[in-house]
């Protein structure tokens, strides 16, 4: 019974330790990533309904923060249900094929009070490349919030095939838009 | 000598005329594309911005009407038609500007604003409201058809006072 009981008491320890390494938690309902991009020049904001971001991240550390965001591409809501089918098919997302647009970070690097310089890969559809943005971030209710925009090319990404090759149509220039909401 | 209308009325109703019956064409149209094609943009944006021109017109138009008098009747129609023409007059007025506002209101509530020949935005007066959507979409359809109606009415009468009457009716219209 004793040897029981310092057995419970070092898995609870060690669950102790494990849960302060452990990344913080997303709140959902206070993060949102969107892509943001011109129609025939009319602004379109569509929000991503579902994703995931794992941040782990200490302010007195920085330069240790590591992210990692996975986002379902075929949770676009451009605003119509019918919009949201067309944008999941082969000529936009590929979500059959691409199920998950994902961001890794590399590095993360202090850049002044409240901000951070964010490089690491983005694939979308298949594709990675190497980027680097902003991010600000700041305490609000004892919760980390992250705040950034990634600019990025969608062509590069092969994003908009065929006859939505044509920017005049739908702009080269996306940016993805996210503001994250995490605490322990 | 039959009274015409001015010039410039003459030219307010033959230009919105041929703007309600090519937005009206694209809507019809721009609707039934399936899917999502480059084409369907681009006639839904074509489509807003001739609504957009249409509600300015009207607005000049109006302007215009209310400051010079319509020209008289002819002597020999029944005051009855005179009184129903007038009213079908006034339903056309009204619903040149419920049309292009209920269609503006409807793109608003889905999040999408007109931007003028993809040159410069026009204000957002209400914000995105998928609640809303549906019930606009369903007005600016059916104030639609309210306005074929009346148009298909304005059409035979004046076709009727032309080829049946041959009172010169239409003259008063014509350039």
């Amino acid at each position: 019974m004793k040897l029981t009981t310092g057995a419970l008491t070092a898995t609870l320890l060690a669950v102790a330790i494990a849960a302060s390494a452990m990344p913080l938690k997303t709140d959902p309902a206070k993060s949102s990533v969107a892509a943001v991009f011109k129609q025939m020049n009319v602004p379109v904001e569509a929000k991503f309904k579902k994703f995931t971001a794992q941040i782990d991240y200490d302010a007195a550390k920085p330069d240790a923060a590591k992210a990692n965001v996975e986002i379902e591409t075929a949770s676009l809501d451009v605003g119509d249900p019918d919009m949201n089918k067309e944008v999941a098919k082969k000529e936009w997302f590929n979500s059959a094929q691409f199920p998950k647009a994902t961001f890794v970070s590399s590095a993360i690097k202090a850049a002044g009070p409240g901000k951070l310089t964010v490089t690491g890969k983005l694939t979308i559809k298949g594709k990675a490349s190497d980027v680097s943005f902003p991010l600000a971030v700041k305490t609000d209710a004892g919760k980390q919030v992250f705040e950034g925009a990634l600019p990025i090319k969608r062509l590069a990404y092969s994003i908009g095939e065929g006859d939505w090759k044509d920017t005049s149509m739908v702009a080269d220039e996306v940016v993805i838009k996210f503001h994250v909401t995490a605490g322990q | 000598m039959q009274q015409r209308y001015t010039l410039t009325a003459i030219v307010f109703h033959w230009l919105i005329a041929v703007l309600i019956i090519g937005a009206f064409t694209m809507g019809l149209v721009m609707t039934d594309i399936p899917g999502l094609t480059p084409t369907k943009l681009k006639y839904y944006s074509w489509h807003k911005w001739a609504g957009v021109t249409i509600l300015a017109l009207a607005t000049l138009r109006l302007l215009w009407r209310l400051t010079h008098p319509a020209p008289a009747y002819p002597n020999s129609m029944p005051a009855w038609q005179k009184t129903a023409a007038n009213s079908l007059h006034s339903f056309l007025y009204v619903l040149m500007f419920a049309v292009p506002v209920s269609g503006y209101f409807y793109t608003l509530s889905a999040g999408i604003p007109v931007v003028y020949f993809g040159l410069f935005q026009l204000p957002v007066l209400i914000d995105a409201n998928p609640a809303l959507k549906p019930v606009l979409k369903g007005l600016h359809f059916w104030l639609n058809m309210g306005l074929a109606g009346c148009v298909a009415l304005h059409v035979a009468a004046a076709l009727k006072h032309q080829f049946i009457d041959r009172d010169g009716e239409l003259k008063r219209m014509l350039p």
